[in-house]
């Protein structure tokens, strides 16, 4: 059965898609025509003298081994966020789903740090880890770990996907919770009558049903730390050591915004933005056909 | 057009107005800065007091974030249309400012069309020529300056059997005595520096008096390339890598985060900038004094002298008349000599005019701040080379964040010293060049 919204005119059904219209414009596609026009573009920082250089900008960001050393650092970085944080939510959410005694507020501390800003967030865990002062860098110290984020590159990687990961537990957990709740109880039961076990029932049962949610997040994430996880690098290690932890979103921020390269920048962020169209593409073509509604 | 020539005519009818009542209202002029704690109520202060000095004009202070963050504010807001009047930028943003002609309005043309008093050669060589053009034009209002020292804790020398009173004075003096206070006195660290590039690069070449760049360390002309590549640099990082690997060398980090390891007694060696001042004072809780930075003696000429850190005032353009009279009122009142000497002794900053330093020196003061006074010595050490008399690199703000990725790579191992700072002059290279192309059409 198909439902239709059956209208007399033209007048009504464009006049009602108007604002939702007017927003995805002014937000979206301006914005992402401005800068595939700034990223043909040589400005200096104030706008002062502009040379129109077709694709230069990009040619110069094809010859700069740096970049593609950033996009190899955001494959890592991304997957393990998006792993980690995917997996450790479910895990929360499955333990928060059953009956326990003071679920309420085992769930609203899981939430919270969905509310801590990204560089707050940084901040925290620069505090835990920093080599002289953190609680944390200290104890592993005395476990005889030189840890040492400020020169050891994956030691700041490891640093950055905590903070990164820790930040987005909370989301994934909120989702997780709420796609488990939908699953009606008895389909469980009569699993656990005809002898599954949890973890199988959790496998067979559980995992299938969620699947929708778990495609949800899954874009989701990927679109938070290829956007919004450059906070997070920012207070935490600037992307060093020696451009251990620059990914590329945290590049087109230290390139535009620190290094006034305006062209570059804006270049790079229209690479990064077909990148993650594609990925989204991806994931709706093949990863959502194995989903179950 | 008609509607254009009305409009026209209604901002002058309003700009004669405003100028010919000045009594009614009064100017105000914008000073986006980027002070903190103690030195942004000094800022405040400075304000208030102009401010109650005399009714035409009122300068308002604002705090604009860190000083990229203030800088690029500024940029923002300028390419807005609505930029401050006075926009206080870091030494590194300088070269950035210079090539900006539109967007800024020269100091020294700014002082000669408001009629006011200003003498560049009051100014010390090393503070005006950091700002000046390469005709001697000066082009901002010096306003906050610091250098480069080493500070040492004097309760670890003494534990360490070394003598608290006589420093070391060369780096491989300072490199014996951090490997004898490590092995005795402070086992996680020999010595640190804060503000890598900053310290071992720009200080350091102007201190062995060697170009960073040519072209007068890129003064005379933003055709300039670097070389930083040469063999005393190569010398530095070899030996910072080394020691690195012990810790009698510990890598303090890009800015000055790292400084926390001197007061907290961690690291009894840390070469950083004189501003770090206020925070030993407040925080060491061990005896501490500071010297000038190390030099290695083999090299002809060294020491030579140092060069600045800190930040000046940037008029920005656009403004009319009456602004730019107020804000040069404002300047003349902070050159006053006794406000220049109260400031450097309040806020520990370097008194940036001969005369406060004089007046300062003869109060007597230095004899009980001899740390203050430290800074100055370096500074005036001889007179300005063409190596020594500043840096004017565009771009320098990301170049800084290129070298400090390649002295990492140093210190990690994963390149040798010579490939890290070849690589160091290469990307810089790059990076100059673009600049170059953006300013120069």
């Amino acid at each position: 059965m198909e439902r239709r919204a059956l209208f007399g005119g033209k007048v009504l059904p464009y006049s009602l898609l108007l604002p939702q219209f007017a927003i995805v414009v002014v937000f979206f596609y301006v914005p992402a025509v401005q800068a595939v026009w700034q990223s043909m573009l040589m400005q200096d920082a104030f706008g002062i003298s502009t040379e129109f250089v077709w694709f230069e900008n990009y040619t110069i960001l094809a010859a700069n081994p740096e970049y593609y050393r950033t996009m190899g650092t955001t494959a890592v970085f991304s997957v393990l966020v998006a792993f980690l944080s995917l997996s450790s939510g479910l895990l929360l959410a499955v333990m928060a789903d059953k009956q326990i005694k003071g679920a309420t507020i085992y769930k609203t501390m899981l939430i919270w740090p969905y509310a801590v800003a990204p560089a707050v967030a940084g901040v925290l865990w620069l505090f835990m880890f920093q080599p002289s002062l953190g609680m944390l860098a200290k104890a592993l110290r005395s476990w005889g770990i030189d840890w040492n984020p400020l020169l050891n590159g994956n030691h700041a990687m490891i640093l950055v996907v905590l903070a990164a990961t820790w930040k987005q537990i909370s989301y994934n957990f909120l989702f997780f919770l709420a796609g488990l709740a939908a699953i009606p109880k008895s389909v469980i039961e009569a699993a656990a009558i005809d002898g599954a076990r949890p973890m199988r029932r959790f496998w067979t049962i559980v995992f299938p049903l969620l699947s929708p949610t778990a495609f949800f997040l899954l874009t989701v994430n990927i679109v938070y730390v290829f956007f919004d996880t450059f906070g997070i690098i920012d207070s935490v290690t600037s992307g060093g050591p020696a451009g251990n932890t620059t990914t590329m979103v945290y590049k087109v921020y230290a390139d535009g915004k620190l290094g006034s390269d305006l062209g570059g920048s804006a270049a790079q962020s229209v690479v990064l933005m077909a990148i993650v169209i594609a990925l989204t593409a991806v994931q709706f073509k093949f990863v959502e056909r194995r989903v179950q509604y | 057009m008609i509607l254009r020539r009305n409009l026209l005519g209604a901002t002058a009818a309003a700009a004669l107005i405003a100028s010919a009542a000045p009594a009614f209202a009064q100017v105000e002029i914008q000073w986006w800065h980027a002070m903190t704690g103690a030195n942004n109520d000094v800022v405040n202060r400075l304000a208030d007091e102009f401010n109650a000095s005399q009714r035409d004009y009122k300068v308002v202070a604002s705090y604009k974030g860190s000083y990229p963050d203030t800088m690029n504010a500024g940029i923002a807001a300028f390419r807005a249309g609505n930029a401050p009047h006075i926009m206080q930028v870091f030494e590194v943003g300088t070269a950035t400012m210079m090539a900006a002609r539109g967007a800024i309005k020269p100091v020294a043309d700014l002082m000669k069309e408001a009629g006011e008093r200003f003498d560049p050669a009051s100014y010390l060589p090393a503070v005006a020529g950091y700002y000046s053009t390469a005709r001697g034009e000066m082009l901002s209002f010096p306003f906050n300056s610091s250098s480069t020292v080493m500070w040492y804790n004097k309760d670890a020398f003494k534990a360490a059997g070394l003598n608290p009173d006589a420093p070391p004075k060369t780096w491989p003096e300072v490199f014996e005595a951090a490997k004898k206070l490590k092995a005795t006195a402070t086992p996680n660290c020999g010595f640190s520096t804060a503000w890598v590039t900053w310290v071992n690069i720009e200080q350091f070449s102007v201190w062995h008096n060697i170009p960073i760049g040519t072209k007068s360390n890129g003064i005379d002309g933003f055709d300039t390339e670097f070389r930083i590549n040469s063999p005393t640099h190569v010398r530095h990082f070899a030996n910072l890598a080394e020691l690195a690997k012990d810790k009698t060398y510990v890598y303090g980090g890009r800015t000055n985060t790292g400084e926390g390891t001197f007061t907290s007694g961690e690291c009894p060696i840390m070469i950083t900038s004189s501003g770090f001042y206020g925070n030993v004072k407040a925080n060491a809780k061990f005896d501490w004094a500071n010297a000038q930075m190390p030099y290695y003696p083999d090299v002809a000429g060294a020491p030579q002298n140092s060069t600045l850190g800190g930040a000046s005032l940037w008029v920005m353009g656009g403004k009319n008349a009456n602004e730019y009279k107020g804000v040069a009122k404002f300047f003349a009142f902070l050159s006053d000599t006794d406000r220049q000497a109260r400031l450097h002794t309040e806020s520990g900053y370097l008194p940036i005019t001969t005369a406060a330093y004089e007046k300062v020196k003869a109060s007597g003061f230095y004899n009980t701040n001899p740390y203050l006074e430290t800074p100055l010595k370096s500074l005036t050490n001889k007179p300005p080379t063409e190596n020594s008399k500043g840096l004017r690199f565009g771009n320098l703000v990301q170049i800084r964040d290129i070298w400090s990725e390649e002295i990492e790579a140093a210190l990690q191992g994963t390149k040798t010293p010579q490939q890290a700072m070849d690589a160091a002059v290469s990307r810089g290279n790059a990076s100059l060049r673009q600049f170059e192309r953006t300013v120069t059409r």
